[in-house]
Order: C-alpha cells, then sequence, then structure tokens
C-alpha cells in the first residue's frame, strides 16, 4: 500500500515538476526594449497632474507631462526652460511674460499659449491638494482667467497679486501642478464640469517622453512611448510593478527579471554593493526625519528642553550603525540639494551639557513622555535608539508604533506629545519648508491654515516674520542670505529636532543607464534612460 | 512512597471516589508518557517555561542594553546567539520573550476556549431561537476577515500586548464555538442523554457535565494546532504596530523586525523563528498525545 | 413542499441577518479607526482648506448615522461606492482582484485536501507507528512556521538560488497586456487565449505559493483527518466489515472514510474561508495582486468602502460555504436529527 500509493504520488509529481522546469527555460531577461521597475506603488491615488500629490504619482506625472520650467538637479540655483523658451518680468514684478519653445502632445499637436493658459487655469479651478502652491501668487477661480492670458500662440502672461521675486515663481511653475495638459484632448473627456479630472486620473494628456498605457492599482503602471516626446533612446515602454517587499525587489534584480529595483533599504543595499551585476544610484531627496516636541506638553514647551533634546541625541551613531545608505546627517530645516541650505551639524551628542540643560529648565529628575514613530522601517529602530538616548538625561520615553497615515492623522489632530516622522518638501523653494516650519500665525483650534508648525502648537512671530521677509525678497542672492539665517535661527530656537535627510537609492543592473533622480520625487526621470 | 501510590492509584477495587479518580488520572499519565512526541513535546514546553521564569538567573546581559557599534553580529562567546539590530543580545532577549510570548499564548487561550465551548454547546443543546442569535453572532464574527478585526480592534484601544491578546481572543473564538456546536448536535440526541433528562438533570448540568467533555477531544486537538497560529496573528500584529511595542522582546516582534536581515544576517530573524518552531511544535505533540489520553470517547 | 420552502426562507433571512451585522461592524469599524480617510484621499501635505472640503464631499462631516443610512440605501441600489486609492468602483477593483485570490486559495485548497486526507488517513490506520510519527511531524513543522519565513526562505532556494522558480508577480512580464481577462484567473484566460506558454508561466507562477498555502493549511485537515479516522476505525461497521473478512485498503475507504467525509466538509469549508483571507502574507512576499493586499491596503488608509465591500465578499463565502456545510450535514449524517 504504501509504496503504491509513493509511487503515484511521485508519478503525478513529475511530469508537473518537469513541465514547470521547462517553463524555466521560458523566463529570459526583460526584453531590451521594456524597462522593468520594481516600485512600491501603494500610495499612488491620482495621475492627474493638477491632483496627484505623493511621491510616487508625482515622478509618474512628471514623465508623461511638461512643465514651464524645471529645477536643475545638478544646479538647484537655476531653473531649465522646458515648454517656455524664455521668461521676463515687469518693472514692478507683478507682470511676467513667458515665449514659449517647440513643444508637441502625444496626440501629435503643437503645445500652444491656450493650453498652457488652460492648464495652469484648470489647476487653479479644481483646487486640488497642490493648488496653493500657485494660487498662493493671488490667483483664484474667478479671477485666473483674467491674469493667466494666451496673448498669442506662443505668449503666455501670467500677473501676480502682488510684486514677487521671479525665482519664486519660476521654482514654484516647475512643480506639477504647473503642468501642461492639452485642451482639447482633456475637454473632450470631462464629464458633470470635472474638467476631465476622472479621466485624467486614469489617462494622459501631455507632452513628456512617456504617455500612461495602463494604470492597475496594486500591480502595474504601464508607460508608453510618446512619438512626438522629448524621448531620444531605444526604450518603447516602461513597467512598473508594485512590490512590496524590498527583499522581493532584490531577488528579482538579482534575477534579471527587473531592470532597476526602487524602494531596497539599507540592508538589501549592503547586499547590492557587493554585486558587480549592480549599480547604484543615489540621490539626497527632500525628505527629512525630524522630532516634534508637541508645545502643549508644558515640559516640552521649554526653550532648554528642546536644547536638551537636541544635544542628547547621537545622531552619528544613528546614522552610522542603522541607516548607512539610507541617510545622512542633517540638521537644517531645509534640505540639501535646494538653494541655499545650510549645511551646519551643530549638535552632536553631549549629555552633560544635555543634563545641564535639563537641570536648568527644572527638570533635573526629568520626566515621562510617549513617543509616536511610524512602524515601518527604519523608523522603530531609530526610535529605540532615540528612547535610549533621552533615558540617559532622564526623559523616559514610552515608544508608541504606528501606520504611518495613523501617525499623521495623529499628528494633525495635535495628539502627539514627541512625534518621529519624516517630512516631504512639496515644491523646489526654500519658502515650501520654511513656510510649514516657521509661518504659524494662528494657532486657535480652528485656525484656517495649519502648518507643520501649528500641528505641534509652535508659534513664534519673530521666526515667522523672517520668514515672509525672507520669501518676498526680489534680490535672489540677498533672498538666499536670509534663508540662511532663518535655518539657523530654526536650529537653535524651534522644538522640532531635524536629524536626518533620506538618500534615494535606485539599484540598476549592468546595462540600464541614465536613469535619474531627483532631489524631489518629480525629478526622477526616465527621459535619459537606455538599455543595453 | 511512589510506589505506594502507584500501587493504592492502581488498585482494581477502589475503595473510594476519590481512589477512583486518582486510579483514572495514573492511567492516563502512564498511557502518556508511552508516547515519546508527547512527551518531547512536553519536556521542550517545561524547559521554555523553567527559561521564562529563570530568565534574569540565565540571562548573560540586560535585555534592552544597546551597543549600536555592534549590531548584528554572529554568535560568539560574548554573545552566544549573536546581536539584533540595535546590539542587544538575543540569548537574552529570547529568555525574556519567552515570558511574553508564552504569556499571551496562555491567556489567549484561557479567554478563548471556554467561551467557545460554552457558546456552542448552549447553541447545539437548545437549539431553536438560542442557536439562532448565537450562532449568527458567531457567523458575524466568524465571517470576519481575522486582520480586519484584530487591526481594527487594537488600533480603537491602545497598541500593546493587553490589546494584542483581547483582539486575538475576539477573532479566534468562533471557530470553537462552531465545533462544539457540531460536536454537541452529534450526541444531544442520543441515548445517554436522554437518559440524563430523564433523571431531571437541569439543561445546564447535562451541557456542563456531560456534553462539554465530549466536547473537549475536538476542542484540545483545536486549541494545540491554534497554539502557533496565535504566535503567528501575534506577530502579524507586532509587524504592523499593533503587538507587542519596542522594546519589548516578544518572538513574533523579534522575527517582523529582523526578517529584512534574512540574505546577511540570516541567524537574526532564525532564531526567534526557531523558538516559534520549537514551541508550537511541542505545543502540538502535547496536544496530540493529550488527545489519544483524554478522549473520553476513546476510553 | 411546504416545510422546505419555509426552512429555505430561514436560511435567506440567516443569511441576509449575518451580511448586515458584518456592514454594520465594519462600517462601526471605520469610524473608530484612527486614520483620517480623507488624507488619503488628499495626499499627507494637502492644506486644512481642500481637507475640509473634501471631508464635505465624502460626507463625513455628517453625523454617523446619516452616513450609514446613506451608504446602507447606497448599498441596496448595489453601489459599493468609489475607492478612494485606486479611483475605480469598488465594484470593478473586486472584480480584478478577487479572481487573483481565488485562484490561489482554491488550488492551494484542491492541494492541501489531495495530500492532507491521505495522509491524515494513512496515519489513522497506522496510529502510533512510525509513519504515523513522521506524517505528524511534517504536518506540524508546516503549521509551526510564520507564513512569510517560509515565503521568503522559498524564494530565495527555488527562485534565487536554484532558478527552478519564477519570482513573485502572477505573470512573466513579456505576456504583460498580452492576455485578454475573460474570468480574471490567469490559468483559465491562458488557456481560453490558447497560449501554452503563458498557460504554463501562470502555472509556474502559481506553484510556490500554492504549495506554501497548502503546506500551511495541510496540517489541520491532516490533523483532523487523523482524529475522525481514529474513531471511525472503532466504530461497529467497522468492525463488522472486518469480520466480514473485507481487505483493509476497502474497509478503511469504503466504509470507515464515508462516515468522516461529512465531517471534514466542515474543516475543508474553515480551511477555505481562511485561506481567502489568510492569503494577505503570501500575497504581499509574491506581489499577488489579491482581494487580500487590497483589504489591508484599504483599511490601513481608512478607505472603507473597500473594505466593506471585500468584507462582505469574504462574509458571503464564508456564510454559502457554511450553509452548505451545513446542508450537507444534517443531510448525509444520520446522527443529526
Amino acid at each position: 500500500m504504501v509504496s503504491r500509493r509513493n509511487f503515484l504520488i511521485g508519478g503525478a509529481a513529475l511530469p508537473f515538476l518537469s513541465y514547470l522546469e521547462l517553463a524555466d527555460t521560458a523566463f529570459a531577461a526583460t526584453p531590451k526594449d521594456i524597462l522593468v521597475v520594481a516600485q512600491q506603488l501603494d500610495n499612488m491615488t491620482s495621475l492627474d497632474p493638477h491632483e496627484g500629490f505623493e511621491a510616487v504619482g508625482g515622478e509618474m506625472i512628471s514623465n508623461m507631462y511638461q512643465k514651464l520650467v524645471r529645477a536643475n538637479n545638478d544646479n538647484p540655483d537655476q531653473v531649465v526652460p522646458v515648454v517656455a523658451a524664455s521668461w521676463e518680468a515687469d518693472a514692478e514684478s507683478k507682470v511676467f511674460t513667458f515665449k514659449l519653445a517647440d513643444q508637441t502632445f502625444s496626440s501629435g499637436a503643437a503645445v500652444t499659449a491656450e493650453d498652457v493658459a488652460f492648464s495652469l487655469q484648470r489647476a487653479i479651478k479644481m483646487n486640488k491638494s497642490p493648488a496653493f502652491i500657485i494660487n498662493q501668487f493671488g490667483f483664484t477661480a474667478d479671477n485666473v482667467e483674467a491674469r493667466i492670458v494666451a496673448k498669442d500662440a506662443k505668449t503666455v502672461t501670467l500677473t501676480t497679486e502682488k510684486p514677487t521675486s521671479i525665482s519664486f515663481l519660476l521654482f514654484c511653475l516647475s512643480a506639477n501642478i504647473g503642468a501642461i495638459v492639452e485642451k482639447k484632448v482633456v475637454m473632450a473627456n470631462a464629464v458633470n464640469n470635472d474638467l476631465g479630472n476622472a479621466w485624467l486620473q486614469k489617462n494622459s494628456a501631455g507632452s513628456g517622453a512617456f504617455m500612461l498605457q495602463a494604470w492597475k492599482a496594486s500591480e502595474s503602471i504601464s508607460l508608453q512611448l510618446n512619438p512626438h516626446g522629448p524621448y531620444k533612446g531605444n526604450l518603447k515602454r516602461v513597467i512598473v510593478r508594485h512590490v512590496v517587499d524590498p527583499s522581493s525587489q532584490l531577488l528579482m534584480l538579482q534575477k534579471g527579471d527587473v531592470d532597476i529595483a526602487r524602494d531596497l533599504t539599507s540592508e538589501q543595499l549592503r547586499a547590492a554593493q557587493n554585486d558587480k551585476d549592480i549599480t547604484l544610484i543615489q540621490k539626497q531627496i527632500a525628505s527629512l526625519v525630524l522630532i516634534s516636541l508637541n508645545q502643549s506638553n508644558p515640559n516640552l514647551a521649554k526653550p532648554q528642553v528642546w536644547k536638551a533634546v537636541k544635544w542628547a541625541l547621537d545622531y552619528e551613531g544613528m546614522q552610522k550603525n542603522i541607516i548607512p545608505l539610507s541617510h545622512v546627517v542633517h540638521q537644517s530645516m531645509e534640505p540639501s540639494g535646494f538653494p541655499g541650505t545650510v549645511k551646519d551639524l551643530p549638535y552632536k551628542r553631549d549629555v552633560e551639557k544635555a543634563k545641564a540643560l535639563m537641570a536648568e529648565a527644572g527638570l533635573k529628575d526629568g520626566f515621562e513622555i510617549t513617543l509616536d514613530h511610524y512602524a515601518a522601517q527604519p523608523y522603530p529602530d531609530l526610535a529605540q535608539a532615540i528612547q535610549a538616548n533621552l533615558g540617559e538625561i532622564g526623559i523616559r520615553v514610552k515608544l508608541q508604533s504606528a501606520e504611518n497615515r495613523q501617525v499623521l492623522t495623529k499628528m494633525r489632530g495635535r495628539q502627539h506629545e514627541m512625534a518621529l516622522s519624516a517630512w516631504g518638501t512639496d515644491y523646489f523653494d526654500p519658502n515650501s519648508n520654511a513656510e510649514v516650519f516657521c509661518i504659524n500665525k494662528d494657532n486657535s483650534e480652528n485656525a484656517k491654515n495649519k502648518p507643520f508648525a501649528w500641528r505641534s502648537s509652535f508659534k513664534d512671530d519673530a521666526l515667522a516674520a523672517k520668514a515672509e521677509a525672507a520669501r518676498d525678497e526680489k534680490d535672489p542672492a540677498k533672498r538666499i542670505a536670509l534663508y540662511e539665517a532663518l535655518q539657523r535661527d530654526f536650529m537653535e530656537n524651534s522644538p522640532f529636532a531635524v536629524m536626518f535627510q533620506t538618500t534615494k537609492t535606485a539599484a540598476c543592473r549592468v546595462g540600464v543607464e541614465g536613469f535619474r533622480l531627483g532631489v524631489l520625487s518629480e525629478g526622477n526621470t526616465y527621459l535619459e534612460t537606455k538599455k543595453a | 512512597m511512589t510506589s505506594a501510590f502507584r500501587n493504592w492509584a492502581l488498585s482494581e477495587t477502589p475503595s473510594s471516589r476519590r481512589q477512583a479518580a486518582w486510579g483514572n488520572r495514573y492511567r492516563a499519565w502512564l498511557n502518556f508518557k508511552g508516547n515519546p512526541l508527547g512527551m518531547i513535546g512536553l519536556t521542550i514546553i517545561a524547559i521554555f517555561v523553567l527559561m521564562a521564569i529563570l530568565a534574569p538567573l540565565l540571562a548573560t546581559h540586560n535585555p534592552a542594553t544597546q551597543e549600536l557599534g555592534n549590531r548584528l553580529a554572529a554568535p560568539s562567546a560574548a554573545h552566544w546567539l549573536g546581536t539584533d539590530e540595535l546590539g542587544r543580545d538575543v540569548y537574552t532577549r529570547i529568555l525574556y520573550g519567552a515570558r511574553v510570548t508564552l504569556g499571551m499564548v496562555i491567556a489567549v487561550v484561557v479567554l478563548v476556549a471556554p467561551l467557545g465551548l460554552a457558546i456552542g454547546c448552549i447553541a447545539g443543546y437548545f437549539g431553536g431561537i438560542v442557536d439562532t442569535i448565537l450562532m449568527r453572532i458567531t457567523d458575524i464574527f466568524l465571517a470576519f476577515p481575522r486582520l480586519v478585526l484584530a487591526l481594527a480592534f487594537v488600533a480603537a484601544l491602545k497598541p500593546g500586548v493587553e490589546s494584542a491578546v483581547l483582539a486575538i481572543a475576539l477573532t479566534a473564538w468562533p471557530p470553537y464555538a462552531r465545533m462544539a456546536r457540531a460536536e454537541t448536535l452529534t450526541v444531544r440526541g442520543s441515548d445517554f442523554i436522554a437518559a440524563y433528562r430523564l433523571t431531571g438533570a437541569s439543561s445546564w448540568r447535562i451541557i456542563f457535565r456531560h456534553i462539554a467533555p465530549l466536547c473537549t477531544p475536538s476542542l484540545i486537538v483545536r486549541v494545540t494546532l491554534d497554539m502557533s497560529s496565535i504566535i503567528i496573528t501575534a506577530a502579524s500584529l507586532g509587524f504592523l504596530g499593533m503587538g507587542a511595542q519596542p522594546p519589548s522582546p516578544e518572538w513574533g516582534a523579534m522575527i517582523a523586525t529582523a526578517k529584512r536581515f534574512i540574505f546577511e544576517q540570516w541567524w537574526v530573524p532564525m532564531i526567534p523563528a526557531v523558538a516559534i518552531l520549537l514551541v508550537s511544535l511541542a505545543f502540538n505533540f502535547l496536544g496530540d498525545a493529550l488527545r489519544d489520553v483524554l478522549d473520553p470517547k476513546g476510553n | 413542499m411546504k416545510n422546505r420552502l419555509k426552512s429555505f426562507s430561514a436560511m435567506l433571512s440567516s443569511v441576509i441577518l449575518t451580511l448586515f451585522g458584518l456592514t454594520v461592524l465594519t462600517f462601526l469599524i471605520g469610524r473608530v479607526m484612527p486614520v483620517d480617510p480623507v488624507i488619503a484621499a488628499v495626499g499627507d501635505n494637502a492644506p486644512e482648506d481642500v481637507i475640509l472640503r473634501v471631508r464635505a464631499e465624502m460626507g463625513l462631516d455628517q453625523p454617523i448615522p446619516v452616513q450609514f443610512l446613506h451608504y446602507l440605501s447606497q448599498l441596496l441600489h448595489g453601489d459599493f461606492g468609489m475607492s478612494v486609492l485606486t479611483k475605480n468602483p469598488v465594484a470593478t477593483d473586486i472584480a480584478r482582484f478577487f479572481p487573483a485570490t481565488f485562484e490561489l486559495a482554491t488550488a492551494a485548497l484542491l492541494l492541501a485536501t489531495l495530500v492532507g486526507i491521505p495522509l491524515g488517513v494513512w496515519a489513522a490506520v497506522r496510529q502510533g507507528s512510525f509513519t504515523d510519527q513522521a506524517i505528524r511531524v511534517l504536518c506540524l513543522a508546516g503549521h509551526s512556521v510564520p507564513v512569510f519565513m517560509l515565503s521568503m526562505i522559498s524564494l530565495l532556494i527555488f527562485y534565487s538560488a536554484l532558478g527552478i522558480a519564477p519570482g513573485p508577480g502572477r505573470q512573466d512580464i513579456i505576456y504583460d497586456g498580452m492576455i485578454p481577462t475573460v474570468t480574471g484567473l490567469m490559468s483559465v484566460d491562458t488557456l481560453l487565449a490558447g497560449d501554452l506558454d503563458a498557460f504554463r508561466d501562470a502555472l509556474a507562477h502559481m506553484a510556490q505559493p500554492v504549495i506554501i498555502l497548502a503546506y500551511f493549511s495541510m496540517a489541520y485537515i491532516a490533523r483532523m483527518t487523523r482524529a475522525f479516522m481514529i474513531d471511525a476505525l472503532k466504530g461497529e461497521y467497522v468492525i463488522t466489515a472486518r469480520a466480514k473478512g473485507l481487505s483493509g485498503l476497502k474497509v478503511v475507504w469504503s466504509h470507515a472514510f464515508p462516515t468522516v467525509a461529512v465531517q471534514l466538509i466542515t474543516v475543508l469549508a474553515l480551511t477555505y474561508a481562511g485561506l481567502l483571507e489568510g492569503a494577505v502574507v503570501t500575497e504581499t512576499v509574491f506581489s499577488w495582486p489579491g482581494i487580500g493586499q487590497y483589504l489591508t491596503t484599504s483599511l490601513m488608509n481608512a478607505d472603507m468602502n473597500p473594505v466593506i465591500g471585500s468584507t462582505l465578499l469574504v462574509g458571503l463565502i464564508y456564510v454559502g460555504l457554511n450553509l452548505l456545510a451545513d446542508i450537507l450535514y444534517r443531510l448525509l449524517d444520520p446522527r443529526v436529527q
């Protein structure tokens, strides 16, 4: 009985296994003209360039659409002309005239001033999350048709409410909210006055290198070459596969099932570093890891405690041991790679100094506090190291980990005491972070604006005034100088301990060249990517 | 002394009810001792329980002391099982983790098994409207995706060991109720139950004295097979930030946080995994052997 | 006839009650989740005015009972609402995600049953022997390792080191967009498309997750089978049959086994329901776009329409399976009145 059954099972399994073995020979490297990318896609919500407001979608959008100008990844002080060929401001710095270059939509039609004006008006009228980036220049749904005008086929003028620094305006227009869509195609697909929003969430109508072929949520995004676009390489398609697990991403990369893995963490990167078939592309991105101290807690409201915390942390030890390949120590509120970022690192671990500060605050015996942090690595490791660091100066930290949206909800409701979280910058200008960290004018529960500083009940009017002065300064060099002073001030006098800046790594197989990472995800581009 | 007890317990003509009961217990133990896998299971569990109790004596380090410079070290004389992602001694954390993990498992079982058994037997015995109501409630919970229920429950409370235990218990009882009800249905109409009813025994007495014991064997099989899934569910919760909180050395949380090292420092996730494997295998062996012994239908 | 009609309507009402209970419970969960559903819709850094507007658009500024009634009336019109994350109607999403999980779970159950039941019977027949112990250890080991460890180790060995199995995903990239979706089951669709290579590819991709899931659930099936069979083999009819001189195999399979088959139905139903929702971890490691991933991603973002939709679906299947088990139980087991 035994032998017969074994025989039967074996007999049944053999052809099945050999069948699969045969299938194995069919697995070859990915086709030459298709680039396959493994990436976590689960946060993506919309591919409409005037709506999408998170990193992954932002990257896809910037590969499908062009803007008037784009940020220069190598020289943060400049912008690069794209749809705009040239621009000038009037004497008052209120009317800005853009002359357009020759670009072509994926439909084959030329990009006209009417498309540009329509696109910017559309962004304002729909008023989705990223709209504030350009409506801060005084555009509203009612006045935008008068203030953003197509003068002729190749000329557009923008009239701002107040005199504006042109570099500020240009940096804001380089964000995805400034993407140019094809008016005719978008309006043909509009339903219920949505300006084509529902359609554009899952389709594309741009002049970028690629166009959207399919978005299957939690599965993949397929981009197809825009035959009329600026792409000159040998790729016909880019398929981005949703792979959650970083270890799986590395395995697939090593086996040649994908050409680029995008979410490897320190652990996988260590392995990838030693693999001669893999090259790493690294870029410091505009994402900061910081601790917020909620000012509604009386202990945390003491400036000596802010400083004690900053002096107690072992920045270098954490970076070197926990996150050597994914973060660098960084203490300014502006990320490296932005214009005018201060790279000083005034704080390092000094337990005695921190203890003295605690004593000065009248908290010699310390206090108990809760630290909320993201559940995803490396945050739990960092949180435990922070717990140990602060423990040495008497701050007894209780850790509370949660999924990141949960931590954000809590912070938005000002329910945290201390929080370890990440902050990603919205657009390529120092004002983006300066505004959220420094300008909190109404600290009440029902404030109209609730910037990041509001969440921790931090209101400093002097700091806010400096941030506004820097924003409105029209001389570019002076503007930078003001921002540098602001950053030093913030390091010294704020309840936010900025600790690290994230380094993103794209691991590519040998033969894949020219993929670029930007400081913001909208700078991640396949424009120059080729595959041998 | 032992042989005196043995003779007394195994006496063919017990003089008291107590002596008879001890006799049965002793025979069961002898029976159990003859089952090698059961004995292996019992031994492993006993070792782990001892380790948990004696953790402070057996530990070579403090389970919370970090040494960032000596992170992910391989096993050595200084650290018998190496160090984890924060340079803490893994051997020590396994010892202390035994307390947390075993404690959680026991707490869940103690909550779940009696509840499920009671609900299932009552529903099965009374039938009719009682059955309908209880089974509808059971069905709702049973039909609910486990992880969703547990996650939501923990999210509403504070993440931590206690919430995790309650959440797992909340999702784990329905299968026991179903099982117990099915068993009850098969015996409800049998002659001996009818006989008890004729003697005027109350329904509750019949349920808890006569029907519930009949359901125990399947319950034990289920509980033992569930032990490991309880540990694993706890690990999944820990993985999502809803279970044991750092720096608690719960084994599941240890695996979840260390699984990213599987390529290079494979021992870091493998050691707690082996601990879980050993304990749940042991529970399974033990439960299985107990089943052979305790099954009243079999004897 | 009248009786049957009555029991049918009773069944129907119980199913509806269960589903209603599920809806209420899931809806409440959405309200106690400490995650603001608006954040998922507008992005982490969205300004306050957009958040307030979208909250109103989503009807989340209404009192909870009003929200619930609104949702219920929508549901009764067959509308499961939209997913905030995928920007698709929930029904469309489910139609895409469910078949992937269904394929995985069904194949795993089949495999687990085909292996688990014979193993259980075999162990029962050889109770106490070395074979019995070996089977026991084999089964229990599968049930004692976290599935994600098993999945990762399997990928490491069979995909990475040996190269005999394909990597994560449902199909190779060269077939992307080439197989028209008919049933959503990759193995069936590739056959319908007449593409044998693609079919083979689909099977190969299924092999690892299916075997792991099957191994994990096989333990329970085999153990329960063994437990039931040991009882059955002590039964009078078996002893009688043996006394009649029937061969061992025949007694086991045609006399003892049918009596436990009924009990096994419940076990299988439980296992299957567990597989449907328990595939989450496997789906994550193998990048399998199934309902488990959909459900957890949505839940983590408090995107409740998909959560309620998929919970109802899983619940419905569960209730259906149980009903079936219950009916068969009553029909087949003479001991149940």
